[in-house]
């Protein structure tokens, strides 16, 4: 009734889904973390008030948003053992390392003061309580230096050999941790995450300044959001395309199906813009193309040949038209965000920043922007990366866990009904955080003794801004 | 080239071992308290447990992690082998965690008290499911894996055996009396009487139940029974029974002379000792009855390269947890602060 086929497409899925819902998580928290640590800093060092409320403001989202990454976390740690234990026993030797570091170095750091920062501000003081909260944010940025790594390793793997058992065993640890595309993965993603919660909370903001153009956190928010988009999505753009020189380089069939290109071009290769690619004649179909840019952009020279699809067996290829439309979903945002933030630095310098109601509805509408566009990017490399899972050397399809195809259909059920409940709950509430303006004397909880009571662990952690200890 | 280290894969057991340790203890009693939450008497008793562990369950859990992404690092084979024959239980164990996790946020955001009280029954639900997962999985690791060259061979229900159940049940227990006993630390007022009162119970089901799967486990291979009853093997063995019997008394003595703060570190020393036990039970085997230790550690450079960071890390690790809890030392008033 099912083949072994069934079981790994079933395991495929269940991987897919659950590292779809995890990423954009920990993408929010790596961004939300730094900003967190921006704005207790600024308080700290101007005691200006506003930047403590808008702290709390956000600190309860990110209560939320953390909560549901560790959990979800905890299930991609497991599952390469259960679902892909070929995997796991071939190439553990190497990328079991980097991944431990990951849980001393980063997730112990984070979860160690995360209750420090969520419960201990009247408890420990300011100074120690930004101490706790710097700890979160780096801890965020360790953990991807990590994952991403690893990662990494898979798609461009280097300083390994090969065991007579078949097992990759490790060589040179800087050349493992520091493989040729780790550098430009680990600073897109890093990137992506700024972004995504710029975007995030300039919607935010702009949600409640177009209910009222002059409350004051809204206009923070906003002004921060914009500021943070102008400088950051067009080096975001610089950074892409240096991703994509390294892809060319590395992974020249991935790059192909990126770009759609299924001919050769021994004259120079136009950037196609739309259309759908067929990878079954070979052909895409109502295309519409600049001539010569691919090659200005991949080679910096309108002339320069570029291979195509064809020139690889096709057993070689990706899913073509899966990556080359998330690409394009990918790029695309990215180009918006770019725009949005010029737009946001031109009603700043024209003194209209929080004037212009379009503007503000247009941030509003981007506020999901980051989160589809991390899923699209994760899925172009991801995807790209097939038939292999380690590329080049362990196929996907040899990777999987002897399990029968009924277990793995009944788990990914069970993934997808437990993740739709829990998952909607917390974007629901996040989104009901949010929907309420900031105000002075935020507290840290708007319900519930955890945080407002006199208990331990909720002292009354500021319910005015006057219970602060003043140093 | 792959080149095993005997001395240093040992040591490596033990700091998998210690790993696992540290999550069964610190986690241990945040689940219990999940799995004794439907006894509390209103929602201020709910909300006092709660707050008891909110500041540091997600630094129990990682230790979960640790013990997971560890001997996927140290022990890859191992790893390889116990996840998929386990598999069911894994994800169980997984989405329960899943569940009571995003419960400790969630059940303050409900926009009423009906739905408030449908994720307090989700944290008790959750719990129940991973302590079930887990203790289903130490009597089916105990009971023996199939593997053929590098792989599970089994069903995707060969766990299930009477063992597996008997020490799926002892493991609720024992993570209540742990629960309980924490409560009982860190709580005063009429929680800290319910909390004893569970305590008790949960006391003489733990000492059932580890009477129970120890003399079952000796049923299970003659390599058990000759770990512990072979002359002069019973000598050296014999102390670990007789201590788990002394630490029960001691809970048992405090319980019921009110004095709080003794029931808790003696229930840790019980885990401990039932920990040493397994041990004892299957030293040096990782996956029984065929893969030892040795045979599924990863190479000595794999190893070495990750022990320069326990070095390092693990006291790290170890003192800021310990201020965590030292800031959040104190009992927990049960009837302060609601509105």
């Amino acid at each position: 009734m099912f083949g072994s086929a069934d079981a790994i497409i079933l395991a495929r899925a269940q991987f897919g889904f659950t590292i779809a819902f995890h990423i954009i998580l920990p993408a929010f928290s790596i961004g939300l973390a730094s900003y967190l640590m921006v704005l207790e800093g600024l308080w700290l060092r101007t005691r200006n008030t506003l930047y403590l409320e808008t702290y709390k403001y956000w600190l309860k989202i990110f209560a939320i948003s953390f909560a549901m990454g560790v959990v979800s976390g905890l299930t991609m740690s497991y599952q390469f053992g259960t679902n892909w234990s070929v995997f796991s026993d071939r190439a553990g030797p190497v990328i079991g390392a980097p991944m431990a570091y990951e849980v001393m170095s980063a997730f112990f750091l984070e979860a160690g003061f995360l209750g420090v920062m969520l419960f201990g501000m009247k408890k420990v003081g300011p100074k120690l309580h930004f101490g706790a909260t710097c700890a979160v944010a780096v801890g965020t940025a360790i953990s991807a230096f990590w994952i991403l790594s690893v990662n990494s390793w898979m798609q461009t793997p280097a300083g390994y050999e090969i065991g007579p058992d078949g097992r990759f065993l490790p060589k040179d640890w800087l050349q493992i941790i520091f493989n040729p595309s780790f550098p430009y993965r680990l600073v897109h993603m890093l990137l992506a995450a700024y972004l995504t919660t710029a975007l995030v909370v300039g919607a935010v903001g702009a949600w409640h300044l177009l209910k009222d153009r002059t409350q004051r956190h809204a206009r923070l928010m906003f002004s921060m959001a914009t500021a943070m988009l102008a400088v950051v999505a067009p080096i975001q753009m610089f950074a892409g395309d240096m991703h994509g020189l390294n892809t060319l380089e590395h992974q020249p069939v991935k790059l192909l199906a990126m770009e759609g290109h299924y001919e050769p071009s021994p004259n120079g290769a136009s950037l196609i813009l739309f259309g759908l690619p067929d990878s079954k004649t070979r052909t895409v179909r109502h295309e519409i193309a600049v001539p010569k840019l691919g090659s200005l952009i991949l080679k910096h020279d309108p002339d320069a040949p570029l291979k195509g699809l064809n020139d690889y067996p096709q057993k070689e290829w990706p899913p073509v038209p899966i990556v080359f439309w998330s690409f394009r979903i990918m790029v695309g945002l990215g180009v918006l965000m770019a725009l949005l933030g010029a737009v946001g630095l031109w009603a700043r310098i024209r003194g209209r920043l929080y004037d212009w109601r379009w503007l503000h509805r247009w941030a509003l509408l981007m506020g999901p922007a980051g989160f589809t566009a991390v899923i699209a990017g994760w899925i172009t490399t991801e995807v790209g990366r097939q038939p292999y899972v380690i590329y080049g050397l362990l196929r996907t399809a040899d990777a999987a866990s002897p399990l029968a195809a009924p277990a793995v259909g009944a788990s990914l059920v069970a993934f997808v009904i437990v993740y739709l409940i829990v998952f909607a709950a917390g974007f629901i509430y996040m989104a009901r955080l949010a929907s309420h303006p900031p105000h002075a004397g935020e507290p840290e909880t708007d319900t519930g003794p955890i945080r407002t009571g006199g208990i331990t662990p909720g002292n009354p952690v500021a319910s005015s801004p006057e219970l602060m200890p003043a140093e | 080239m792959s080149h095993i280290n005997y001395d240093l894969t040992t040591l490596w057991a033990g700091i998998i071992a210690a790993a696992l340790f540290f999550y069964v203890v610190m986690d241990g009693f945040d689940l219990g308290i999940g799995l004794i939450f439907p006894f509390f008497e209103d929602k201020a008793q709910r909300d006092a447990a709660m707050n008891s562990v909110a500041p540091v369950w997600d630094g129990n859990e990682t230790w979960l992690v640790l013990g997971g992404g560890g001997l996927f690092a140290a022990f890859p084979l191992a790893y390889a082998v116990i996840m998929p024959a386990l598999y069911p239980l894994v994800i169980a164990m997984l989405l329960g965690l899943i569940l009571r996790g995003v419960s400790f946020e969630f059940r303050w955001r409900a926009r009423n008290q009906e739905r408030a009280n449908r994720w307090d029954a989700g944290f008790f639900a959750g719990s129940l499911i991973a302590t079930l997962a887990q203790g289903v999985m130490l009597g089916a690791i105990l009971s023996g894996i199939r593997v053929s060259g590098r792989a599970y061979v089994g069903g995707w229900w060969d766990w299930l055996t009477p063992f597996s159940v008997l020490t799926g049940i002892s493991l609720v227990a024992g993570y209540v009396l742990l629960g309980s006993t924490w409560l009982v630390l860190k709580t005063e007022g009429p929680i800290n009487a319910r909390a004893r009162r569970i305590a008790f119970i949960a006391l003489a089901g733990t000492m059932v139940a580890i009477g129970a799967v120890s003399l079952a486990t000796l049923t299970l291979s003659g390599r058990y029974l000759d770990r512990w009853l072979s002359w002069p093997n019973i000598l050296w063995v014999a102390p670990v029974p007789i201590l788990v019997v002394v630490a029960g008394w001691v809970v048992w003595d405090h319980l019921r002379r009110l004095q709080d703060r003794w029931p808790f570190p003696a229930a840790l020393a019980i885990f401990f000792l039932c920990f040493t036990g397994l041990g004892i039970s299957i030293y040096p085997m990782m996956v029984p009855p065929s893969i030892s230790i040795y045979a599924a550690a990863a190479p000595e450079k794999s190893q070495m390269f990750m022990l320069v960071g326990v070095a390092v890390l693990l006291p790290l690790i170890l003192g800021y947890t310990a201020w965590s809890y030292y800031v959040f030392r104190g009992k927990v008033a049960s009837d302060a602060g609601y509105h």
